[in-house]
């Protein structure tokens, strides 16, 4: 099985919530939480296609928050 | 992170964010695209020049750690060919809105084309120019409600890519922000080309031209995107009238012709 590295941390200061994460994760791992803000709900379901990272236009989405 | 390119934490200028582009702005996808295109190509920061133009994309090389330059409006393309022909052991990418590509730098893209040299022009097309509040540029699709457009735009679409084509570019191809793998791989394709490579890219403006044309927020935007962009060879066999409800998406050109820069030197060295 492939290494599980997704899905990933999600950086509160960075994040506009523009909702693309939310809206075209295939498996819908993330949901709206809190501040509208997407939070990672169903991490199981992540199939790793990193579409979600490719897609979020201010480099919100990361592996790990020590990244920066 | 698996799957994606050691550098590109390297590459962005974490320092400077969050970036001004509002929420769901497709600019921020697209020079994340060009970063892991570099990346997979394996040109490091200090080999690639991202020039940029003025508008809400003339912003991007704020955000990103290789060299950067930021031209008066619509000349980025004539910078970038004095910095190719300077520098050619850099990667160039001319990073340049609707406006500054088809407007203002119409002429410059022509000739860069024409003249083959070797810099990819990125163009993020969002139908509309952001920065002063959502005015239609040559790129606006007909009939688009825009503030300089209240009544639909007059004015028929220029078609950017055909343009480029003909000029003579090495590489032409288009998608959009939706079509997120087939643009990383049209823009690692085009970095690799020698010569002038284009890549249009349609991109979500949420704040002006997706608000004035009713089509939504990003999410919104990116679902029209998905509808609206039919691959090329199914957009060709349409009618005019059902062409103009549709883009298309694809690769137009991909060729060898001598790049500028090698036919020069050659000739330079005949000489001597
Ligand atoms: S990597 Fe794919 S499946 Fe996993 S959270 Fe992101 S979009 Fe969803
Ligand atoms: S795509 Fe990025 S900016 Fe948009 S809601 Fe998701 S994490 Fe936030
Ligand atoms: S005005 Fe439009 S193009 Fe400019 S940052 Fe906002 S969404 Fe992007």
């Amino acid at each position: 099985m492939e290494n599980k590295q997704y899905p990933f941390y999600i950086d509160p200061k960075l994040c506009k919530k523009c909702g693309l994460c939310i809206a075209f994760c295939p498996t819908k791992v993330y949901i709206t939480g809190e501040d509208d803000l997407p939070k990672i709900e169903h991490p199981e379901k992540c199939i790793s296609c990193k579409m979600c990272f490719y897609r979020c236009p201010d480099f919100a989405i990361r592996l790990k928050p020590e990244v920066a | 992170m698996q799957g994606i390119p050691d550098s590109y934490s390297d590459y962005i200028a974490w320092e400077q964010l969050p970036h001004l582009w509002c929420a769901g702005c497709g600019h921020g996808i697209i020079l994340k695209g060009i970063i892991l295109a570099l990346g997979e190509l394996d040109i490091p920061p200090h080999k690639a020049l991202l020039a940029t133009g003025i508008g809400c994309s003339g912003r991007a090389g704020d955000y990103i750690a290789c060299h950067r330059f930021q031209g008066t409006h619509g000349r980025t393309l004539a910078f970038a060919t004095g910095i190719a022909a300077a520098q050619p052991d850099l990667t160039i990418i001319a990073f340049m809105g609707d406006g500054d590509a088809g407007a203002i730098g119409g002429n410059h893209l022509i000739h860069a084309a024409r003249r083959n040299i070797n810099i990819t022009a990125v163009i993020s097309n969002n139908f509309n120019y952001g920065m002063t509040g959502g005015q239609f540029s040559p790129l606006t699709p007909e009939n688009s409600i825009t503030s300089t457009s209240r009544s639909g735009k007059s004015e028929s679409i220029m078609d950017i890519c055909s343009i480029a084509a003909e000029a003579g570019a090495n590489y032409v191809a288009k998608t959009t922000v939706y079509h997120v793998r087939e643009l990383h791989k049209f823009l690692k394709e085009a970095i690799s080309t020698k010569g002038f490579s284009l890549v249009e890219v349609i991109s979500p403006c949420p704040t002006y031209y997706g608000r004035y044309n009713k089509i939504g927020n990003s999410p919104e935007m990116l679902n029209w995107l998905k509808e609206t962009a039919l691959p090329l060879e199914k957009f060709q066999s349409l009618s005019h009238e059902e062409k103009q409800k549709f883009f298309w998406r694809g690769k137009l050109v991909q060729r060898s012709r001598e790049d500028f820069l090698n036919k020069y030197k050659k000739q330079q060295s005949a000489m001597k």
